[in-house]
């Protein structure tokens, strides 16, 4: 059994957050100068082979984050919802594989969400200064008042994690409880594993975790099985050991190899001043705009979003009505 | 559970078979995978899907529902067959020499002695030769033809693997390469543990079905043993709890029985008690029966049980028939002969085959009370839910008194586990609104009758206005007081006999364990075997110190377990005759020349020599049995019998439908399907899902979002076969009620060949209703059959035949 991560103490003072703004080591668009000497990087291990689809990792992140996800329907798959959304920031994803050396089938179950990569694409291609920072240990955060809701952190993932909530236009995904780590513990997700499918501690230990975890499967017939730490993102925060490391896309989609996409790596170079260049026009063009058109109205779509996301129902309507009336037919 | 949760992490192949822990018990199965990733464990799965455990097994095999007991005795067949036995084991703590009576036999799928009008066994020839000495006749050379042994090969020699193909549709290398994994574990030095749950019990031969898989742990030695066992998953957090206290109509607390009405005094009952050993020597514990009964009685009514009054022996109930078990307790309600349904944490509308039968009969009742901390369909059984629930108020006149308790997190007390553990725990909130304890409301009602009792009199008021009611605030007893007096305490001091200066017991302290009780009314005990939980030295269940010196999984200062905070049952069987460990790397007592000592409660009086006493302290024989004498109503050997409803004939005994000693009501009979109907082609199993926990957690909102809507699995095969696409709406139908789901449609059934016929596999996932936060749906209980276990009514909710079609779904108004 990998050591369980002690309570938090009840002395006011472990209550004290272990990092800050000074262990930043990127910010989006913004020039910072990291700090001497980096945390300790960590890492959340998923052992894909010791997982058994429980979903109380789900449930855990839903409660400790407190997110409110929509009740939906079955639709023939165990993978509720059926994708991640702006309050599922993490998903048991199910996939029915026939192996095709035995014709045995194995149900292959993955724990989606951030990958939290050491080189963060959602973070290179988002526009907007300190919407999305990442942490000298290796955690990628975002900072949702600096975020202008672009979905370019989308389009930057090489996992396709974030979603940009409807109610207040802004990107969420797992933040790997940085507001847990930053007192000692671990992310409620691996707190709540019961198999220990799901550990969490320092980068290096998880490897050597995993090297552990991959002998026992290599013994038991699974050659293939290894470490997935992708170098394509100069490896990830948050692991997979797989029985069938040579084939990650067999696991419900999760890339052979991922890498941040040229557009955005290009951004950094010419794009971007010919971007800022457009930028400058667009800001000139909308002044102008609002001059000729007048100021943006609120949508009533927009006020049904933003009083859920409030849990404040105004006289006259009930919050909930625009979801039934959109999905029940 | 023989063991404990914590002891499967020693353990070297894992068979999950008549359950699915992954899914179920997702926290205890954390053991499964220590055992796999610290000590190389295998994990085999036995199943009519590919669960959420077979995905992380070793090996899985596939059978139909309702065959296996067939399966299992054909892994004995190839046990013997391939001289896979614990010889050792087998011959020093099984009955496999004890000689059997000539008039035993099976033939045509029945033993002797069978009743077809009673569907019933004269038993009496299911027993052991009695020598003249008083003692059962053995033969340790194996030779007699008539020994256990010798009759068990002869029985179980019909299970070849072709056999088992034909029965369970399972291929037979599959079969025959899970019985090499287990057959492996006859060693002295491997061991296997069994993990089964409802997937056996719920059957019509379900006690058979758990018996099939003790014998074989028998025979390859693995009771007793670290990382072996027969581990039953209970399906309710503290249903173990309620087995331990009696409350079923049969049974008062710690096992011992309700008296039926012919034993009309305590004389005629104790008659049949006596638990004379049947081989020399022999403990045989359950000679102390006296001690432990009127020690409750004691506990129930104090100083009005007397010695005169045969310790109020006629206060108890008396059965006039078997049980009144749920079953019976519903035919009854919807005969006219039940007025009053006191529905305490139970959900009966979701929890009891045949829906449309329950709804009928909770109708005819006057008055239902329901305790709960939840609304419960049951609770609104009268109201009108569309196709969910079609009631019509109007026409129903039961009156519903619903009385809000508080929930296992806002209050007190303990909880047994699987492992018998008895956990302490403490409120973690507040209850809300008016909700009370449970303990209050029984004891609001309580203090009214009494008071009616002594104000108006009444036909029989003794048992009710004698009954003991020591707490502090008679209008709720405290769970600590209720501990105490389940634990037993001294009534007055007792003195020793050889030293009448000396105290042995004192007048008002709390026993320590039950080897005081006693039978002259100077203890009292609400149930003898959780003696030793609430001490002088305090509350042990309370205890959470997880020490665990080298590392054996027993945590002897964890929580309290009963018997006498043993953690594995019989564990004198886990060393040799000579009382040495037979694997000295799993060492758990063992013999040290004087006394039995070790990581464990030795299991055996401490100064018992090893080769005078045997590790089954509480049978008359000492040893184990393979051959269970008459104790069980279908037989002292498991045999095959399909379901009540089945899609194929009973290859083995052709002429036998279903188990031929289980009771079934005669209106029940009638909504059978036929066997092999063409009408109902399908075999149906129902089952629990993950996400939620049966019908409460509907009632959360993470829960209906992890698993929101009612599905039904189903084949490729079978969608292809019928038009049904994945996620689409189909009706499902049985011969008792229709229900509509979503498909799932899955790689992970595949559809089976018994006896040459393709047999295709329904799953039906048990937890939607009409009530709580996930979408409204059909509970499994629309379609199941009113039928139970030949020996305790569990019912029939693991196979049954349905039809389906694709559909648009249910209408809506």
């Amino acid at each position: 059994m990998f050591p369980p991560i002690p309570n938090p103490s009840v002395d006011p003072a472990a209550a004290k957050a272990r990092f800050s703004d000074a262990d930043l080591i990127r910010r989006s668009a913004s020039e910072i100068t990291p700090p001497a000497q980096r945390l300790t990087e960590v890492a959340k291990l998923i052992d894909v082979t010791k997982c058994i689809g429980c979903k109380a990792c789900q449930s855990a992140c839903l409660e400790w984050n407190n997110l409110h996800e929509e009740i939906g329907i079955s639709d023939g798959t165990y993978t509720n919802p059926p994708d991640l959304t702006e309050n599922s920031f993490t998903l048991m994803r199910f996939t029915e594989w026939v192996n095709p050396e035995t014709e045995n089938l194995e149900w292959l179950i993955r724990k989606d969400g951030c990958m939290h990569c050491e080189d963060p694409g959602c973070l290179k291609a988002c526009p907007s200064p300190g919407a999305i920072v990442q942490y000298s240990n290796g955690i990628v955060d975002f900072i949702h008042e600096n975020c202008i809701g672009c979905g370019y952190c989308i389009k930057g993932c090489p996992f396709n994690i974030p979603r940009v909530s409807k109610a207040d236009h802004r990107a969420y995904k797992c933040t790997l409880c940085s507001d847990r780590i930053a007192v000692g513990q671990g992310p409620a997700c691996q707190k709540a594993c019961p198999t220990q499918a799901i550990v969490f501690g320092t980068k290096e230990e998880m490897k050597g975790w995993a090297d552990f975890r991959i002998k026992d499967l290599k013994s038991r017939g699974y050659a293939n099985a290894g470490l997935y730490d992708p170098p394509g993102v100069s490896g990830t925060h948050v692991m997979y050991v797989l029985h069938h490391a040579d084939k990650p896309s067999i696991y419900a989609g999760l890339p052979d190899h991922p890498r941040i996409s040229p557009i955005v790596e290009t951004w950094k170079g010419v794009t971007k001043y010919v971007g800022l260049a457009a930028m400058g026009f667009a800001v000139a063009a909308g002044f102008i705009h609002h001059l000729i058109a007048g100021p943006n109205r609120v949508s009533p779509e927009d006020e049904a979003n933003a009083e859920r996301l409030t849990g404040v129902a105004p006289s006259g309507s009930t919050p909930s009505d625009g979801h039934e009336a959109g999905r029940t037919t | 559970m023989t063991n404990a949760w914590t002891d499967i992490k020693n353990t070297d192949l894992v068979v999950i078979m008549g359950g699915n822990a992954a899914e179920a018990h997702p926290c205890g199965f954390k053991w499964v995978t220590e055992a796999k990733a610290n000590r190389g464990a295998k994990l085999i799965v036995v199943d009519p899907r590919y669960t959420r455990s077979a995905s992380v097994s070793d090996y899985y095999a596939p059978i139909r529902q309702g065959s296996d007991i067939a399966f299992l005795m054909g892994v004995i067949n190839y046990c013997i067959q391939n001289d896979k036995v614990q010889w050792d084991y087998v011959k020093a703590f099984t009955n496999a020499a004890y000689v059997v009576k000539d008039g035993f036999a099976y033939k045509d799928g029945l033993f002797t002695g069978y009743d077809e009008t009673k569907r019933d066994y004269d038993r009496s020839s299911w027993d052991y030769v009695i020598g003249e000495d008083g003692y059962a006749v053995v033969d340790d050379t194996l030779q007699n033809p008539r020994c256990v042994w010798n009759l068990l090969k002869e029985h179980v020699s019909v299970y070849t693997p072709e056999m088992v193909n034909r029965i369970c549709g399972t291929p037979k290398d599959k079969f025959l390469k899970v019985c090499e994994m287990v057959a492996e574990c006859s060693s002295k030095t491997k061991t296997m543990t069994s993990m089964y749950a409802l997937g056996w019990t719920q059957h019509s031969k379900g006690a058979q079905n758990i018996r099939g898989m003790a014998m074989l742990q028998l025979i390859l030695g693995n009771i007793g043993v670290r990382g072996g066992g027969m581990n039953a998953l209970r399906g309710h957090s503290n249903i173990q709890g309620l087995t331990d206290l009696g409350l079923m109509s049969n049974l008062i607390p710690g096992y011992l029985n309700i008296p039926t009405e012919k034993e009309k005094d305590f004389a005629t009952y104790m008659s049949t008690r006596g638990f004379k050993p049947l081989r020399p020597n022999q403990m045989s514990y359950w000679q102390n029966y006296k001690k432990f009964f009127v020690s409750f009685q004691k506990a129930m009514w104090g100083k009005a049980a007397t010695l005169e009054n045969d310790w109020s022996y006629s206060w108890l109930p008396k059965l006039d028939v078997p049980s009144y078990d749920i079953l019976r307790a519903f035919e009854m309600m919807k005969n006219g002969q039940m007025n009053l349904y006191f529905c305490q944490g139970f959900n009966p509308l979701q929890a009891v085959p045949n829906k449309a039968k329950l709804a009928e009969a909770l109708g005819k009742l006057k008055l239902l009370v329901i305790m709960d901390p939840l609304e419960t369909e049951t609770a609104r059984f009268w109201e009108n839910h569309g196709v969910y629930n079609p009631a019509d108020p109007s026409a129903i006149k039961t009156e519903v008194l619903q009385l809000p308790t508080t929930c296992f997190a806002e209050d007190e007390g303990s909880l047994v586990n699987s492992g018998r553990w008895l956990q302490w725990h403490w409120p973690g909130g507040s209850p809300p609104g008016e909700a009370k304890t449970d303990s209050a409301i029984m004891a609001g009602v309580f203090l009214r009758l009494r008071d009616l009792y002594a104000k108006e009199g009444g036909a029989f008021p003794d048992p009710i206005v004698n009954l003991d009611w020591r707490y502090a605030d008679p209008k709720e007893p405290k769970a600590e007081e209720l501990a105490k007096e389940m634990n037993g305490y001294v009534i007055s001091d007792v003195m020793d006999p050889a030293d009448p200066t000396k105290k042995v017991l004192e007048a008002g302290k709390q026993l320590a364990s039950f080897g005081l009780l006693r039978d002259d009314g100077t203890t009292a005990s609400g149930c003898w075997i959780f003696t030793g939980c609430f001490t002088e030295a305090g509350n042990m269940m309370a205890r959470r110190d997880n020490s665990d010196p080298d590392d054996t999984g027993m945590y002897l200062k964890w929580s309290f377990a009963w018997p006498a905070n043993r953690r594995i049952l019989y564990n004198r069987a886990s060393c040799d005759i000579d009382g040495k460990p037979w694997d000295p790397s799993r060492k758990l007592i063992e013999w040290d020349g004087a006394k039995w000592a070790g990581y464990d409660v030795p299991d055996i009086a401490p100064t018992a020599k090893p080769h005078d006493v045997g590790p089954f302290i509480m049978n008359p024989e000492g040893v184990s049995r393979l051959f269970t004498r008459g104790m069980m109503r279908d037989g002292p050997f498991p045999a095959h019998y399909e379901p009540f409803e089945s899609p194929v004939v009973n290859v083995v005994a052709p002429k036998i439908k279903g188990n031929p000693v289980a009771r079934v009501f005669k209106d029940d009979l009638s909504q059978f399907a036929e066997t092999a109907s063409p009408e109902f082609p399908y075999a149906a199993t129902s089952y629990r899902l993950t996400e939620h926990f049966h019908y409460w957690t509907k009632n959360n909102h993470v829960n209906a979002v992890l698993q929101p809507e009612s599905f039904v699995e189903l084949s490729e095969e079978l969608a292809k076969e019928k038009s049904i696409t994945n996620g689409g709406w189909v009706r499902v139908w049985s011969k008792r009620g229709s229900l509509y789901a979503k498909a799932m449609v899955t790689k992970r059934i595949r559809p089976l060949t018994c006896d040459g016929k393709t047999i295709h596999v329904v799953g039906i996932p048990i937890h939607w209703g009409f009530i709580g936060a996930a979408r409204k749906g059909f509970p499994a209980n629309v379609l199941t059959p009113f039928v139970g276990d030949a020996n305790i009514e569990t019912p029939e909710f693991k196979a049954f035949l349905v039809n389906l079609e694709a559909s648009s779904g249910p209408a809506t108004s």
